[in-house]
């Protein structure tokens, strides 16, 4: 079969797979709607939450992102899984306990004010809004290049399947579909990993491959990539470029900001009791993990075939490269879609590809005739493009298409949620019309989850500046505001209302603010960002990814100066905080 | 009063708890991962110089790990306090 007709039989039937689920799983009460009616298994919340998670980024993006960055890329690694013990430890049983629907609303309860819980709520928004928009624009992305649609038709597709089971369904449809999401995109994911390790290293198992010898040679395949690379004038691939401080608070940053994401955080709201919620982020993380730890692997062979693909002989050596004529099918397949440019700077019709930016290798590459890099390789194709590179049947193509959708669809779904049940549940009911029932309630639910489809939708067909730079953005947000103030809930009975809100401000405005500095999102008047993004510019040397580390930190300290300046909390508050730290 | 200073114990044996195994956690990442990767470098493990394996593989299994043990272990104390949910 053709693979074209292939890809769209395997994507197909998935949808029709999500689609049975959301009918047989539709809610009929707001807390089937909000937290799937209370009783999922640890185990099928583990998954769930690792679907919900694990966004296109992480499926497509990430092993490209390694590949190119080298140890610099376990920032992501260690960050977005590391937030899951904080998470286990710190968070999930004790919302758990409270039992009630929603971030803001426990933020609301415990700091005995409706302010409180309207600032969560627009923390809330910006930031799954802001994560959101790069999921319906990855769905775009995927069904444009294998199915060969336009994006914007991609998009309603993607738009109506997740409207038929966010709507209908919400929570418990969302639940179910993202098991279902899960086991496609593992699936997916893993099949190319096996057949690329077996290729390289001669083992079937990725994560044993990354630590094992080259095929046929006595090196080790990071040796040898270490090797090949520096060779280029790349800097070493287990070595670092970024400074130790800054790579150190990128981490934190991206570990408390993964804690401290509503759509996440409301995945333990789902579970029978707390004792499941604590098993649960184990699950979530072990399912989570299976993808983590074959991502660097992909990336370390990947990066390693791209290279001697391109370098076939010594470096420098007449014949060293390969010749554009003499490319791969893959190669003119990708080169179709822009993600890889060839430019024969010397025209000697062979490709160089070496890191021209090193001054040191210059002088090398003068000597050779070369005349600068003539490949541009968007990260994004070592997961794409890599079952064809490693010779894969078309089946496993179609497979990688299905699971990338499966991958934004799943994050996507579980963000809207939070920002539907946000506006129905936290400014509704809790704000605006204390007095709504609870049809009507459901009702406004699924209107608010409509419209927020929509709203991603167009986000992602019109993509503003900020949707690219979701990692400074959505974690750093999350990190600096809500983390923290969650954090103090649950840990401490004097933080009061005037230090959690001025806590959470300040974490806002001043993460907001230093991101906005450099990268000029929002103000499009300001023309260009203040200053430029290097880090002579930088305070302390961290850049805009790492700072939500230390709006963290002023968040916590000004939540805990203002309320020791201040009044104590009532003693219901005092009732609620022994009430949730005990089962 | 009996009641009130065992959900106090409870309490102080949860953050024990939880303080351990964050001292591991941050041990793991940000100590093997980041600030003594070079000492650790020096290091052979398999295939991998060993700072560099914690930063990209071991600092993960070893968060795995660290829930499953707590979750274990505060259903243990759960239980030594009887406050067990039904």
């Amino acid at each position: 079969m053709e693979l074209k007709a292939l890809t769209y039989l395997v994507v197909g039937a998935s949808f029709v797979l999500y689609i049975g689920i959301a009918i047989w799983s539709k809610a009929n009460s707001t807390k089937d709607f909000y937290v799937a009616g209370g009783n999922i298994h640890p185990l099928a919340n583990g998954m769930a939450t690792a679907a919900d998670w694990m966004s296109a980024a992480s499926f497509i993006s990430m092993a490209g992102l390694i590949a190119f960055l080298g140890y610099d890329g376990s920032v992501y690694l260690m960050g977005w899984t590391g937030g899951y013990v904080l998470l286990a430890l710190l968070l999930a049983p004790y919302l758990r306990k409270f039992g009630k629907f929603t971030v803001p609303e426990f933020i609301g309860e415990r700091y005995y004010s409706n302010t409180a819980r309207i600032v969560a709520v627009i923390c809330l928004i910006v930031i799954s809004f802001t994560y959101v928009a790069g999921q319906m624009r990855g769905v775009g992305i995927v069904f444009s290049r294998f199915l060969e649609v336009p994006i914007g038709l991609g998009l309603i597709f993607g738009m109506s399947i997740v409207f038929v089971y966010a709507v209908l369904g919400g929570m418990k449809g969302v639940t179910y579909t993202q098991i279902a999401q899960y086991c496609v995109l593992i699936f997916a994911y893993t099949v190319p990993a096996v057949f690329i390790a077996l290729q390289i290293t001669g083992s079937p198992v990725p994560q044993f491959a990354f630590g094992s010898t080259v095929q046929g040679e006595s090196m080790y395949l990071l040796e040898k990539l270490d090797e090949v690379v520096t060779a280029l004038g790349f800097p070493a691939y287990t070595d670092g470029t970024k400074s130790t401080l800054d790579v150190f608070c990128i981490t934190a940053a991206l570990m408390i900001g993964t804690a401290g994401l509503p759509h996440v955080l409301v995945r333990f709201f789902t579970v029978p009791k707390v004792r499941d919620a604590r098993y649960s982020a184990g699950w979530a993380l072990l399912f989570i993990g299976l993808l983590y730890l074959t991502a660097p692997a992909v990336g370390s062979m990947a990066r390693l075939n791209l290279t001697q693909t391109i370098q076939t002989g010594t470096v420098g050596a007449e014949t060293g490269n390969l010749a554009y004529e003499e490319r791969p099918e893959w190669f003119k397949t990708w080169e179709k879609t822009g993600l890889l440019q060839f430019n024969d700077r010397n025209g000697d019709g062979r490709i160089q590809y070496y890191n021209d930016q090193n001054p040191d290798f210059a002088n090398r590459a003068e000597s050779f005739g070369w005349n600068g890099n003539e490949l541009v390789v968007d990260p994004d194709i070592i997961v794409l493009a890599n079952p064809e590179i490693a010779l894969l049947p078309q089946w496993v193509i179609a497979l990688v298409a299905a699971g990338g959708i499966a991958a934004a669809l799943s994050t996507a779904a579980g963000l809207l949620l939070v920002i539907s049940s946000a506006i129905s549940h936290d400014l509704l009911k809790g704000v605006l019309m204390p007095h709504i029932s609870e049809r009507k309630e459901l009702l406004a639910g699924r209107i608010s989850a409509a419209i927020a489809v929509i709203v991603a939708g167009f986000l992602g067909y019109y993509p503003p500046a900020f949707v690219a730079q979701v990692v400074a953005f959505a974690f750093g947000l999350a990190g600096a505001s809500l983390f923290p103030a969650i954090l103090l809930g649950i840990f401490s009975k004097r933080v009061n209302k005037e230090g959690a809100i001025a806590g959470m401000i300040t974490g806002l405005v001043f993460t907001y603010g230093y991101i906005e500095y450099f990268k000029g999102l929002f103000l499009p008047w300001a023309g260009a960002p203040w200053a430029e993004n290097v880090a002579e510019n930088w305070l302390f040397g961290i850049s805009p990814e790492g700072i939500g580390a230390v709006g963290a930190l002023l968040n916590f300290g000004v939540a805990i100066i203002v309320s020791q300046m201040t009044a104590k909390p009532p003693p219901e508050v005092d009732e609620l905080v022994e009430y949730i730290r005990y089962p | 009063m009996e009641q009130k200073s065992l959900k106090k114990q409870y309490w102080h044996a949860n953050l024990k708890l939880v303080a351990g195994c964050l001292i591991v956690w941050i041990t793991v990442s940000f100590g093997f991962g980041i600030v003594l990767l070079e000492p650790l470098n020096q290091v052979r493990f398999f295939g991998f110089e060993l700072g560099f394996w914690f930063a990209q593989q071991g600092s993960i299994i070893c968060f795995i790990a660290l829930i499953f043990y707590y979750a274990w272990r505060m259903n243990h104390l759960d239980k030594k306090y009887g406050l067990e949910e039904d």
